[in-house]
């Protein structure tokens, strides 16, 4: 295995004479932007870089790559945190931002078909000037929908709408050996055999190259709300989520923030937040038909909220509050990344109820190892995102504690039975943890379905197990 | 101290549309809300309270709608709000509602400092705040981008002239409008409003309540402006790409500016 052939002129002429020279890319041509995502924890440089306009192209690609058994890495906007779209055995990378067509809003059937490249928030404003709404809502609005869909992507609407999976009703893909499959459609139902299409995502691109996707919409709510709620310390704050579950209420969002992330993001963001006066938020979306609708649900969610604890609730209703508050969630990432020197991220998922307890261990571990561990997430979907932050560690100290930290939270969410990502993947970076979580027998699984895919293993090597 | 702030309800977006036969805003189904410039003007106001012992009144004039707006800032944190709502009122320019707004003032009692947001995002015109100054006889400032200082007798401002800025010492009683983003305006209570939703403490003032009850110095008919039109702006999406070396491209950019008169 892994015996690739390495490009030679020859493969680039061949690959020149269906790629105009502007989207062909190769050796010193190649940015150092296309060696790593945007954790950069991961470098290694493909040997071509291909900026795809076409299915055609992809296909025609494939042909030649599975004939010479050469590497294909898929990327998109490079938004990923576990390295998934490195290429880690150099070969071909196939760059699908130039494949960004809306091709059809399809309204009697409430779907919208797009090409791979287009970006979620292209898509979210096109639907939404259209009246509809796609839920999915991860942070990173900047990432393409393909890459959304190999990640199964999920972000802040998860509680009340799902993920992106939940979304997917078709897929075009191309197969290892260029092939072209289309999976799903636009059929609300299917019970038609194994759902091929269900592997393909959060596959991250290690089954086929995604071209075009069906996605289902909804009807965009005529009236969203935001609840900011300021709690006293964490763990009040975090153990009030299960009950705001619990009383039934169906927020879209229930995010969990703690005042030192807020910080870092007005640093980053040079905006102020509108309150910083407490040490941990819940941040709650009500959404609905009417505004006396949305008030009822988030006047009993906040009713709640203040019998357990909370300080207050501020009201986030207009444009420019939900920007100001919003705005500065959004940035969380990059803000803690711009505080500190290195950092690598935890995206663990755990049941609901056993939120507060991790985020409690992972305070623990923090005092215990002496090393900064920001989190925020969605505590409403049990999915935490937590950071180790080098600071100024020397190179043997930090990845002495960062490997204590990893492995003492990967077992803490073992524990609690949970699993090893909740919606950023496996790539390269969590491989060891996932066959950890797994077991040898679903590993093995997974390996077969691989095989049966991609015999030669040419598309993303080296990626989930 | 005594701090008024005045407030005023606006359409809740951005993009009213307008009927281009009649030239009126198409007010159907969308909602109100605060004025955002007046958002900062609040929070000016509240960081003051913070800072020495202070009453805020918050004063708006409009329809009994309007209430809803002064309810958003009372669970902000404002200690007393009133509202000027009266037919006669209606369709008053920039004079007559900075006539009519003096005259609530007066009828209200006195203020050390009244705060009022940049402009509107409805009316625009950013002139209510000095001509209430000109009419209540006190001096005022604008465009105040920050509060260096107040004391007993005095609010120390910077004044923001756009290509200098201006420190200013002005004694009270004073007007003052405040730049967007002096602040970042902090969010109404949700536990203020349910305690205060069923009887909000809001008074309200009619022109029987003024000193001046000619009702020709009010609303439409004490209005020198006349709006003899509204129309949307033209709506332009022509493109024109240029292309080639930066030397040439800047000559071009200067050109098209240039032709614009935009330089």
């Amino acid at each position: 295995m892994n015996q690739y052939k390495k490009i030679t002129s020859e493969d680039l002429e061949y690959l020149k004479s269906f790629i105009p020279p502007e989207n062909l890319f190769y050796g010193d041509q190649i940015s150092e932007d296309y060696a790593h995502d945007e954790l950069s924890e991961v470098k290694s440089y493909p040997e071509v870089l291909i900026k795809v306009r076409n299915q055609d192209e992809i296909v025609k690609i494939m042909e030649y790559a599975y004939e010479n058994t050469i590497p294909v890495v898929t990327r998109g906007s490079g938004t990923g945190l576990v390295g998934a779209a490195v290429a880690l055995y150099g070969g071909i990378m196939i760059e699908t931002t130039q494949m960004n067509r809306i091709l059809e809003l399809d309204r009697e059937n409430l779907t919208v078909t797009v090409e791979p490249g287009v970006l979620l928030m292209e898509l979210s404003k096109f639907v939404e000037e259209n009246g509809f709404l796609y839920p999915p809502d991860p942070g990173e609005k900047s990432a393409t929908i393909g890459g959304n869909i190999s990640t199964n992507a999920g972000g802040m609407r998860a509680v009340k709408y799902g993920v992106t999976r939940d979304y997917v009703r078709g897929l075009t893909v191309v197969l290892s050996n260029g092939e072209v499959l289309e999976l799903g459609g636009k059929v609300v139902k299917n019970s038609s055999g194994y759902s091929l299409k269900d592997l393909i995502v959060g596959a991250e691109g290690t089954l086929g190259i995604i071209t075009k996707a069906v996605l289902k919409l909804l009807p965009l709510p005529a009236k969203s709300v935001s609840l900011l709620i300021p709690y006293e310390d964490v763990d009040s704050a975090i153990k009030t989520v299960p009950e705001i579950i619990m009383s039934k209420s169906m927020p879209t969002a229930i995010e969990f923030m703690e005042r030192d992330t807020i910080l870092f993001s007005e640093d980053f963001l040079g905006k102020r937040f509108p309150d910083t006066k407490s040490p941990a938020y819940l941040l709650l979306t009500f959404d609905g038909s009417s505004r006396q609708q949305v008030e009822q649900e988030y006047e009993a969610a906040a009713m709640l909220c203040l019998e357990r604890g909370a300080k207050d609730c501020f009201i986030v209703d207009t444009e420019e509050r939900k920007d100001s508050v919003w705005g500065a969630r959004g940035a969380f990432l990059e803000a803690i990344k711009a505080s500190t020197t290195q950092m690598d991220e935890c995206d663990v998922v755990v049941p609901r109820n056993k939120v507060a307890e991790f985020i409690l261990f992972s305070h623990q571990l923090s005092k215990e190892l002496n090393i900064r561990i920001p989190s925020f997430g969605h505590a409403g979907d049990g999915n935490m995102h937590v950071y180790i932050c080098r600071d100024d560690l020397d190179e043997e100290t930090w990845k002495k504690k960062l490997d204590e930290a990893f492995d003492k939270m990967y077992r803490k969410a073992e524990e609690l039975s949970g699993q090893v990502s909740g919606e950023h993947g496996i790539g390269y970076a969590k491989r060891a943890y996932l066959k950890d979580s797994l077991g040898d027998k679903a590993i093995e699984l997974m390996r077969g379905i691989k095989l049966t895919f991609d015999p030669k293993n040419i598309l993303n090597p080296g990626k989930i197990f | 101290m005594r701090i008024l702030v005045c407030v005023k309800q606006v359409p809740g977006t951005s993009n009213v549309e307008v009927d281009h036969v009649t030239g009126v805003l198409k007010r159907e189904g969308i909602e109100s809300k605060l004025n955002p410039y007046d958002l900062f003007a609040l929070e000016a106001a509240l960081r003051i309270k913070e800072e020495t012992e202070s009453h805020i009144t918050t004063l708006s004039m409009g329809p009994p709608s309007a209430k809803e707006a002064l309810l958003e800032t009372l669970c902000m944190g404002v200690d007393k709000s009133v509202l000027l709502t009266d037919r006669r009122f209606a369709g008053a320019d920039v004079l007559a509602t900075s006539y009519t707004l003096s005259q609530g003032i007066r009828h209200i009692g006195d203020f050390d400092l009244i705060i009022c947001g940049k402009q509107t995002t409805d009316g625009d015109t950013a002139q209510v705040g000095p001509e209430l100054a000109e009419f209540l006889g006190i001096p005022h400032s604008t465009n105040i981008s920050e509060i260096i200082d107040i004391d007993k007798e005095s609010i120390t401002v910077k004044m923001n002239m756009e290509t200098m800025v201006q420190v200013q010492k002005i004694h009270f009683p004073c007007l003052i409008t405040v730049d967007k983003d002096i602040y970042t305006p902090r969010l109404p209570s949700l536990k203020k409003y349910i305690q205060l939703k069923k009887e909000p403490p809001i008074e309200v003032l009619t022109l029987e309540d003024f000193d001046d009850r000619d009702p020709q110095n009010y609303g439409l008919n004490g209005s020198p402006t006349q709006v003899e039109r509204i129309f949307p702006p033209e709506v332009n999406t022509e493109k024109r790409l240029v292309e080639g070396p930066a030397e040439v491209l800047s000559d071009e950019i200067l050109k098209v500016l240039d032709n614009l008169r935009l330089v």
